[in-house]
C-alpha cells in the first residue's frame, strides 16, 4: 500500500478538516475553559459531529457504522489535534468501537455498536492506575462472586471518564501484576453501586477522571471477551488508542509549525523579518524534517494496523514514540520563536503546549515506547 | 491486486533460488561492494554469481527500461523487489554513481544516442563513473566553480581543478561540470560534460583522510580535449541537470549506511557488552540511546518509502531530497558512535588481523563525512528553508 492518502481518504481529511475548522477552532476549546463547562466538550457538536458519520467511522456497517479503519480514524484525530477539539471520539468512537468490535459477544455489539454509531452513547476505557501508563501492572482485582465478578481498585486518567454511559475496565482476575496473563476487560456500568467517580481538571482542558471501585458487582455478562484473556485484546485495542494519538499529536505538531512559520515571516526585529536569521531558519528546517519523518511514521502504522500484520506493534511503538518527541519539540519551538508572546494565555500557542504534554503521557510516552521496541528486537 | 502479489511471490522465489547465501550478510568492508568499471574485480565467486544473475535479469536497475539494461518494472514492482531483498538481506549487486546520480539525469537529459551509448554500459557495471562537481575553495557553494571549457572547433579544452572527487582514482569516466561562459550569473554559463578518464592530460592523487583511507582525490585537468557531443542538456544550463541530479545523490546519501539490514543495532551492542538477567542490554544508558535511535530509523526507512510513493503520486517537493539527505545523514553519524560505543575497547583497534584492519573505527570516521559531501547538513536546512518553507532573506 502507498504512504499516501488516496482519494477517499482525502476526501474524508477535506470534510472533517471543513467541519472542525469551522464549529471548533481553538477559540472553542477557550470558552469551555473559561466558562467551567461541566461537559468539558459540546454535546450539540458531538450530535452533529455524529450525523456527519464520524462517530461510527470504525463501528461495522452491519451495526450502522462505515466500517472504516485506523488510517480513516487518524485522518479524523490529526484534523482534532489541529484545532485541539474537545471531543469524544478517542475514548468512544475509537476505543470503545475497537473493544466492543474485537472483543464484544455478538449480544454486546448490537446493544451498544449502534449506539456509538449515532452518538449517543458515550464510552470510556479505564486502565492506568500509576502514575505512567503500565498496562500489565495492573493490580485492580476481579474476584469472581456468584454469577459474576466483583470489582475493587482505582484508575486514574481515563479520558471522558465523567461523561461515560459505559466504562471498559481492565482488572485482574489472575495473576499478579506485571504478568501478562490473568486480565480481563469488563463493561461496567457507571452509575453501579460502590463507584466513585471524580472529574479530574487537567492541564489541558480536557476531560479525564478519577474512579474508584469499592466492591462493584458485574455480571458475567458484563465480560469483555475472555476471562483472564484480555491482555491480548487489551494490547491490540492500545495500539490502536496509540495510532489515533499518534495521528493527533501530528496534527499538534503541523498546527503549531505553521503558526510559528507564518509568525517567522511576518515578525520584525532589529529591522529584519526575524525568518531571515539563519539560527532560525536552520531550527525551522530542521522541525520541518522531523514532522516529515513522523508524518510518515504515524502513516505507516496505521496501515499495518489495518492490515493486521503481525510486526504492527513495533511500528506502533516507533510511531507514538516518534510523535511524542516531535509534538514535544514543535510546541517547544512554537513557544520560544514566538517569544514573549508565546508565553501569554492571550496567545493560542500555550493550548499546544498543554495538549502535547497530555498526549504525550496517553497511551505510553516517548521513553516506554523506544523500550517496547527495544523488548520486541529482544536487546 | 493480483499482478503485484503474482510479482512478489515470483519475486521471492527468484532471489530465494538465485542470491547465494554469502550475499545475505551485511557489508562489513569495502571489498563487500562491488562497484563495476573496466578494471573491476570480484572479492568472491558468490560475489560475481550475485552480480551476473541480477544483471542478466536487469535488475541492477530494476526500474530502468529493459532496451538500456533495465529490468523495466513500474515503480510498485521496483518498490516490491527492493522489499523482498531487503526480507532476505540481500546486498545491492553493484554500487555505482552511473546508477544513483548519473543514470537519472541522463534518462531525463540525454539525447536518445547519448543514452543508448551510456545507460546500458551503466546497468552492466562496464564502466565505472566519478562526479566532478567539487572545486578548491568552492565547498558548498557549488556555482562558483572556475574549471573552463574553451570552444576548439566540435570539442571544448578542458582546464581546472577538482577536489573530493570520490574514487576518481578507480573511475573509467567522469560526469563534470565546467564553465563554459564566465560573463553573466554565475549559475548561467555552466555546461554538464562526460568524459573519459583516460583521456590525456587528466590526473588524479588522493587526498587521505582521518579514516586513513582514500575515498576522496583531487583531479586536475590540463588541456583535455573533449567532443562537444559529450555535452549533456544544452550548453551554458548545465546547472539544470547538475541540480536534478544532486537530488538523486541526496536521496542516496540519506540512504547510506546499513539500514534495515542485518540484526537489530542492541543485539550488536550484546553481543560485546552482554545481558542482565532480564535479558536486557546491561547498559541501561546505552540501551536507552540505541532505542530512541532505532526509533528514528525506523521512521526514517518510512520517510524514505513515502517519498517515493509521493513522487509517483505526483505530491513530491523537489527539495524534499535536501531533508532526506540532511536527517539521513545525521541518523548514520550517531549509528556509528552508538557502534563505537557497542563496541567499547574493542572498537578503538587499528591494524589488526582481528579487527579487520580497524573496520569499524574507519567506518565511524568516514560517517563524519556524510554530512559534508553533497551539500553540509547547514546547506540542507537552508534550502528546507528557503525552498520548502518559503522563509525570507538571501
Amino acid at each position: 500500500m502507498a504512504l499516501v492518502l488516496n482519494e477517499e481518504q482525502t476526501m474524508l481529511r477535506d470534510s472533517a478538516r471543513g467541519f472542525i475548522g469551522d464549529k471548533a477552532p481553538v477559540a472553542h476549546l477557550r470558552q469551555l475553559r473559561d466558562s467551567k463547562d461541566a461537559t468539558g466538550f459540546s454535546r450539540d457538536l458531538w450530535r452533529s459531529f455524529a450525523e456527519m458519520g464520524f462517530s461510527g467511522l470504525l463501528v461495522p456497517e452491519e451495526f450502522g457504522g462505515s466500517g472504516l479503519g485506523c488510517v480513516e480514524a487518524g485522518v479524523v484525530m490529526e484534523e482534532i489535534g489541529r484545532t485541539l477539539m474537545p471531543s469524544p471520539f478517542l475514548a468512544t468512537a475509537v476505543l470503545a468501537a475497537t473493544a466492543l468490535k474485537r472483543g464484544g459477544s455478538a449480544a454486546q455489539k448490537s446493544e451498544h455498536l449502534p449506539k456509538i454509531a449515532e452518538g449517543s452513547l458515550l464510552a470510556a476505557l479505564a486502565i492506568d492506575e500509576g502514575s505512567k501508563h503500565r498496562p500489565l501492572q495492573t493490580a485492580m482485582q476481579a474476584v469472581r462472586s456468584g454469577n459474576g465478578f466483583k470489582l475493587n481498585g482505582a484508575k486514574a486518567f481515563v479520558v471522558d471518564g465523567h461523561t461515560a454511559d459505559l466504562l471498559i475496565v481492565a482488572a485482574r482476575s489472575a495473576g499478579a501484576p506485571g504478568e501478562r496473563e490473568g486480565l480481563t476487560l469488563f463493561l461496567v456500568d457507571p452509575r453501579s453501586k460502590g463507584i466513585e467517580l471524580e472529574r479530574t481538571a487537567m492541564v489541558d482542558s480536557h476531560n479525564a477522571a478519577r474512579i474508584v471501585f469499592d466492591n462493584v458487582e458485574v455480571n458475567a455478562d458484563g465480560v469483555l471477551g475472555e476471562v483472564d484473556q484480555g491482555g491480548m485484546l487489551l494490547e491490540g485495542v492500545l495500539n490502536i488508542g496509540r495510532g489515533a494519538v499518534a495521528s493527533e499529536m501530528v496534527g499538534v505538531s503541523e498546527e503549531v509549525f505553521g503558526r510559528t512559520v507564518s509568525y517567522l515571516k511576518e515578525r520584525k526585529q532589529f529591522g529584519k523579518l526575524i525568518g531571515e536569521f539563519q539560527a532560525l531558519q536552520h531550527r525551522a528546517a530542521h522541525l520541518y524534517t522531523e514532522i516529515e519523518i513522523t508524518r510518515a511514521a504515524v502513516l505507516k502504522a496505521l496501515q499495518m494496523l489495518d492490515e493486521n500484520v503481525d510486526n504492527a506493534g513495533a511500528a506502533v511503538a516507533v510511531a507514538k514514540a516518534r510523535a511524542g518527541t516531535t509534538a514535544t519539540l514543535a510546541v517547544q519551538e512554537g513557544v520560544q520563536m514566538h517569544g514573549g508572546m508565546g508565553m501569554t494565555d492571550q496567545f493560542d500557542i500555550g493550548f499546544f503546549m498543554k495538549r502535547a504534554r497530555v498526549c504525550q503521557e496517553l497511551f505510553g510516552d516517548s521513553n516506554f515506547h523506544a523500550d517496547q521496541l527495544a523488548r520486541l528486537k529482544n536487546y | 491486486m493480483p499482478d503485484t502479489d503474482q510479482f512478489r511471490r515470483d519475486a521471492r522465489v527468484w532471489l530465494e533460488a538465485n542470491c547465494p547465501p554469502e550475499m545475505r550478510r551485511p557489508m562489513t568492508s569495502d571489498e563487500d561492494t562491488f562497484w563495476g568499471g573496466r578494471n573491476a574485480k570480484f572479492s568472491s565467486e558468490p560475489q560475481r554469481v550475485w552480480f551476473e544473475r541480477m544483471r542478466d535479469k536487469g535488475w541492477t536497475v530494476p526500474h530502468w527500461p529493459t532496451e538500456f539494461g533495465g529490468g523495466g518494472l513500474d515503480a510498485e514492482q521496483t518498490k516490491i523487489l527492493r522489499q523482498e531483498m531487503a526480507a532476505i538481506s540481500a546486498r545491492l549487486p553493484l554500487v555505482s554513481f552511473g546508477i544513483s546520480m548519473l543514470g537519472p539525469a541522463l534518462l531525463k537529459y540525454g539525447t536518445d544516442a547519448q543514452k543508448k551509448e551510456h545507460l546500458p554500459k551503466i546497468a552492466a557495471g562496464l564502466i565505472r563513473w566519478c562526479q566532478g562537481y567539487s572545486e578548491p575553495n568552492a565547498g558548498s557553494d557549488l556555482a562558483s566553480l572556475q574549471t573552463r571549457a574553451e570552444s576548439d572547433g566540435d570539442d571544448f579544452i578542458i582546464n581546472g581543478q577538482k577536489i573530493w572527487t570520490s574514487y576518481a582514482n578507480f573511475a573509467d569516466w567522469i560526469f563534470c561540470l565546467v564553465r563554459t561562459d564566465a560573463s553573466g550569473k554565475k549559475h548561467d554559463g555552466i555546461s554538464f560534460i562526460l568524459f573519459d578518464m583516460a583521456s590525456k592530460g587528466v590526473s588524479t592523487k588522493p587526498i587521505l583522510l582521518i579514516s586513513g583511507k582514500s575515498p576522496f582525490c583531487e583531479t586536475f585537468f590540463d588541456n583535455v580535449r573533449v567532443p562537444k557531443a559529450n555535452v549533456i542538456g544544452t550548453v551554458n544550463r548545465g546547472w539544470d541537470v547538475a541540480k536534478y541530479l544532486l537530488q538523486h545523490e541526496r536521496a542516496m546519501i540519506s540512504g547510506m549506511g546499513e539500514r534495515g539490514v542485518g540484526r537489530p543495532l542492541g543485539q550488536v551492542a550484546a553481543d560485546s557488552i552482554g545481558a542482565d538477567e532480564q535479558g536486557r542490554l546491561d547498559d541501561a544508558m546505552l540501551r536507552g540511546q540505541i532505542a530512541s535511535f532505532e526509533v528514528d530509523e525506523a521512521a526514517l526507512a518510512c520517510a524514505a518509502e513515502r517519498a517515493v510513493d509521493l513522487a509517483k503520486a505526483g505530491q513530491a517537493h523537489p527539495a524534499f531530497s535536501s531533508a532526506m539527505k540532511y536527517y539521513g545523514t545525521e541518523l548514520n553519524k550517531r549509528r556509528h558512535e552508538i557502534l563505537m560505543s557497542a563496541g567499547g575497547i574493542d572498537a578503538l583497534e587499528w591494524e589488526s588481523e582481528r579487527s579487520k584492519q580497524g573496520a569499524r573505527p574507519r567506518a565511524w570516521l568516514r560517517t563524519k563525512a556524510n554530512s559534508i559531501e553533497g551539500g553540509t547538513s547547514e546547506v540542507m536546512l537552508g534550502i528546507v528553508a528557503k525552498r520548502i518553507l518559503d522563509l525570507p532573506g538571501a
